[in-house]
C-alpha cells in the first residue's frame, strides 16, 4: 500500500472514531433522559403537589420537599448573589491584573469545581455543630457556597467584556468610579450576570451532598428555617435507596420534575445570553 | 438653579465634591474587596473546619489512618484504605473511558462535523453536564446496574475471569453493583466536562497554523495530531485533571452504585466504597465522636487530594492562555 493510501485510511478511521465517540456520548444522554422521562411521567400524579412525604406503607406526595427546596434555593441565591457580584466586580474593576486578583481567581476556580460534599461537611462544622441541630439555615448557607463561585466568575468575565471605551468616556465626564460601576458597567453586563445566577440556580437545584449534613430531611410540613427541612434531592436519595416500590415511584417523579426544572432554567439562561449577544453586535 | 433660600451658605466647592466622591470610592472598593476576600475565607475555612473536625481521628490513628483497612464502628477502629482505594480505582476507570471519548467528541465538534451540526450537538453534550448527579445515581441503580448484571458481568467473568494477571480483576458474581459500574457511570458524568474544555482550547488554535499544515498536504488527522494537540497540550491535560477532580469528589452517582462494602477486593465486579460515598452513607448513622471524626477526616483527605488535582488543572490551563497572550 502506498504511503498516501495509508495516510488517507488513517484519516478516515480517525474521523469515524470521532463520530463514534460523539454517538457514544449522545447515547447515554438519550438513555438517561428517556429513563427519567418514562419513569417520571408514569409516577406523576396530582397528589404529588398536594400531599406531604409519606411514612412507609402510606401514599403521599412531595409538597413539603418542593417548598423546602424552594425556600433553601431562594435563601442561597439571596445570600450569594450580592456578595458574588461585589467580589466579581472587585476582581474585574479593581484587581484585574494584580497578584491579589490572580490569587482570588485561582481559589474561586478551585471552589467552583470542589466536591460539594466537602462544602456540606464545612457547613456542618460551621453551623450545625454550633447550633446543635440540623436546620434549613444551614442548608441555605451550604448551597450559597456553591452559588458564590459561579456568580463571582460570571460577573468577573462579563465585566471584563464591557469595552474600556465605556469606562473611559464615563470617567472623563468626572463621574466617580463607584457610580460608573453601578450605573453603567453593571447595566451593560446585566444579562450576563443574570445568566450566571440562573446557571447557579440550576446547579443547586439538584445538589444533594451538601444538604445531607445540613438541612437533612423532614417528613412533615415546615417553613421554619430553624428546623431540619425537607428538600427534593435528599428525599429522592432516601426514597430511591429504600426497598419500597411506591417510594421509588415518588423518587422518580421528583427526579423528573427536578430535571425538567434544571433543563428549563439552563435553556432560558442560554436564550437570554444569545439574544443579548445579537443586540450587542 | 435657584439658590435663594440657602444663599447664606457657601456653594459646595469642587474640592468638597472631590473629597466626597473619593471617600465614597474608597468605601466602595473596601466593601467589594472584603467580599472578594470572603472567597479565600470560604476555601481556607473549609480546610480548617475539616481538619478541626477530624482532629480526634488524626490524633488517635495517626498515619495508620491512611493505610489501615479497618472500619469498625463497634471497636472504634477506623482506617481510610478501603475508601481511598475505591476512590482511586473508580476515578481511574472513569478516566480510561472519558479521555478517549472526550477527545473524540472535541475532535468531531471542532474539525469533523459540518458547521450546522456543531452547535446543537455541542449543546446536547453540555446538557449531559447539567443533569444532576443524583439522576445519574438513580439511573445507575435502577437501569444500568441490572443491565450490567444481566449482560456485561457474566460475559466478563466467563471470558476474562480466567485470563492470567488481569483475570482477578474481572472474576466475581454478577451483582451489577460494584466498582466497574461506578467507574462507568462516573466516566459518563465527566465526559461533558473534559470534552467542553478540549473543544474550547482546540478552537483557540490559530487558523493560520492549521491552514499552513493543510497547504503542505496534511490530512485532517495529521493536522489534529501534529498541530492542534501539540499546541494545546498543557490545556488538554488541564481539562483532563479538571475531570479527574470531578470524578474523585463525585458523591451521589457513586453512592448509589458502589454497593457500600468496606472490603478490599481485587475484582472490579465486587462492591466497594469511596471516600465520598462512605461519608454520604454513614454520616447520619455515626453514633460516636470518633466515628464522626473519622468521617470528617476522610472529607479532609478528599479535600486535599482534589485541591491538588484542581490546582494542577488550573495551572495547566493558564499556561495555554499565557502563550496566547505572548503570541
Amino acid at each position: 500500500m502506498s504511503l498516501y493510501a495509508q495516510r488517507a485510511i488513517k484519516n478516515v478511521i480517525a474521523q469515524l472514531l470521532a463520530m463514534v465517540a460523539t454517538l457514544f456520548g449522545l447515547f447515554w444522554l438519550v438513555w438517561i433522559l428517556w429513563t427519567t422521562l418514562s419513569k417520571g411521567l408514569a409516577a406523576l400524579k396530582w397528589s404529588i403537589f398536594t400531599q406531604m412525604t409519606p411514612p412507609p406503607g402510606a401514599d403521599g406526595g412531595l409538597l413539603n420537599a418542593f417548598v423546602g427546596s424552594l425556600i433553601m434555593n431562594g435563601l442561597a441565591i439571596v445570600i450569594a448573589t450580592p456578595i458574588g457580584i461585589a467580589a466579581g466586580t472587585f476582581l474585574a474593576e479593581y484587581a484585574r491584573r494584580t497578584a491579589l486578583g490572580q490569587i482570588i481567581r485561582f481559589v474561586n476556580d478551585i471552589l467552583l469545581s470542589a466536591p460539594s460534599i466537602v462544602i456540606g461537611l464545612f457547613v456542618y462544622e460551621l453551623m450545625v455543630r454550633q447550633m446543635g441541630h440540623f436546620s434549613g439555615w444551614a442548608g441555605g448557607v451550604a448551597l450559597s457556597f456553591i452559588v458564590l463561585p459561579v456568580v463571582v466568575r460570571t460577573t468577573d468575565e462579563m465585566l471584563q467584556l464591557v469595552p474600556s471605551a465605556m469606562r473611559e468616556a464615563s470617567l472623563s465626564l468626572g463621574i466617580p468610579q463607584w457610580k460608573v460601576v453601578v450605573r453603567i458597567l453593571w447595566r451593560a453586563a446585566r444579562p450576563g450576570i443574570v445568566t450566571g445566577v440562573l446557571l447557579a440556580l440550576a446547579r443547586i437545584s439538584g445538589e444533594t451532598a451538601p444538604l445531607l449534613f445540613t438541612a437533612l430531611n423532614n417528613q412533615y410540613w415546615t417553613a421554619n428555617l430553624n428546623t431540619p427541612m425537607a428538600n427534593v434531592p435528599v428525599v429522592i436519595f432516601q426514597y430511591a435507596m429504600s426497598p419500597y416500590d411506591y417510594w421509588h415511584a415518588l423518587a422518580w417523579a421528583g427526579a423528573f420534575i427536578v430535571t425538567l426544572f434544571i433543563l428549563f432554567i439552563s435553556l432560558g439562561a442560554r436564550a437570554l445570553l444569545s439574544r443579548n449577544k445579537v443586540i450587542n453586535d | 438653579m435657584s439658590t435663594a433660600p440657602e444663599s447664606h451658605m457657601p456653594a459646595p466647592s469642587v474640592e468638597r465634591f472631590a473629597t466626597r466622591d473619593s471617600r465614597a470610592d474608597s468605601i466602595f472598593k473596601g466593601v467589594f474587596g472584603l467580599c472578594a476576600l470572603l472567597v479565600l475565607l470560604v476555601l481556607t475555612g473549609a480546610a480548617l473546619a475539616m481538619l478541626w473536625g477530624g482532629r480526634e481521628a488524626f490524633a488517635k490513628f495517626g498515619w495508620k489512618f491512611l493505610v489501615s483497612s479497618d472500619w469498625n464502628a463497634v471497636t472504634h477502629e477506623f482506617g481510610a484504605l478501603v475508601p481511598i482505594y475505591g476512590t482511586l480505582v473508580t476515578a481511574l476507570i472513569a478516566m480510561i473511558i472519558a479521555i478517549p471519548v472526550s477527545f473524540g467528541i472535541a475532535l468531531f465538534l471542532t474539525e469533523v462535523a459540518p458547521s450546522w451540526m456543531r452547535t446543537p450537538v455541542g449543546a446536547a453534550v453540555e446538557l449531559l453536564a447539567g443533569i444532576p448527579s443524583i439522576i445519574y445515581g438513580m439511573w445507575g441503580l435502577f437501569v444500568f446496574a441490572p443491565f450490567m448484571a444481566e449482560n456485561i458481568d457474566p460475559w466478563l467473568d466467563e471470558h476474562l475471569g480466567s485470563v492470567p494477571y488481569i483475570g482477578a480483576l474481572f472474576s466475581g458474581p454478577p451483582l451489577g453493583l460494584g466498582m466497574l459500574t461506578a467507574g462507568i457511570v462516573l466516566g459518563i458524568m465527566v465526559i461533558p466536562f473534559i470534552s467542553s474544555v478540549m473543544r474550547d482550547v482546540f478552537q483557540t488554535v490559530p487558523s493560520r497554523l492549521k491552514e499552513s499544515a493543510y497547504a503542505l498536504g496534511s490530512t485532517r488527522w495529521e493536522v489534529v495530531w501534529h498541530v492542534i494537540l501539540p499546541y494545546t497540550r498543557s490545556a488538554v491535560i488541564g481539562g483532563i485533571f479538571l475531570g479527574l477532580g470531578r470524578a474523585l469528589g463525585e458523591t451521589m452517582a457513586v453512592t448509589f452504585v458502589l454497593g457500600n462494602a468496606h472490603e478490599l477486593s481485587a475484582s472490579l465486579l465486587m462492591p466497594g466504597n469511596s471516600i465520598a460515598a462512605t461519608i454520604a452513607n454513614e454520616f447520619t448513622e455515626a453514633d460516636s465522636e470518633i466515628y464522626l471524626s473519622s468521617l470528617i477526616a476522610l472529607g479532609f483527605l478528599l479535600f486535599v487530594v482534589t485541591f491538588i488535582v484542581l490546582a494542577l488543572a488550573k495551572l495547566m490551563l493558564m499556561r495555554l492562555s499565557q502563550r496566547e497572550g505572548n503570541r
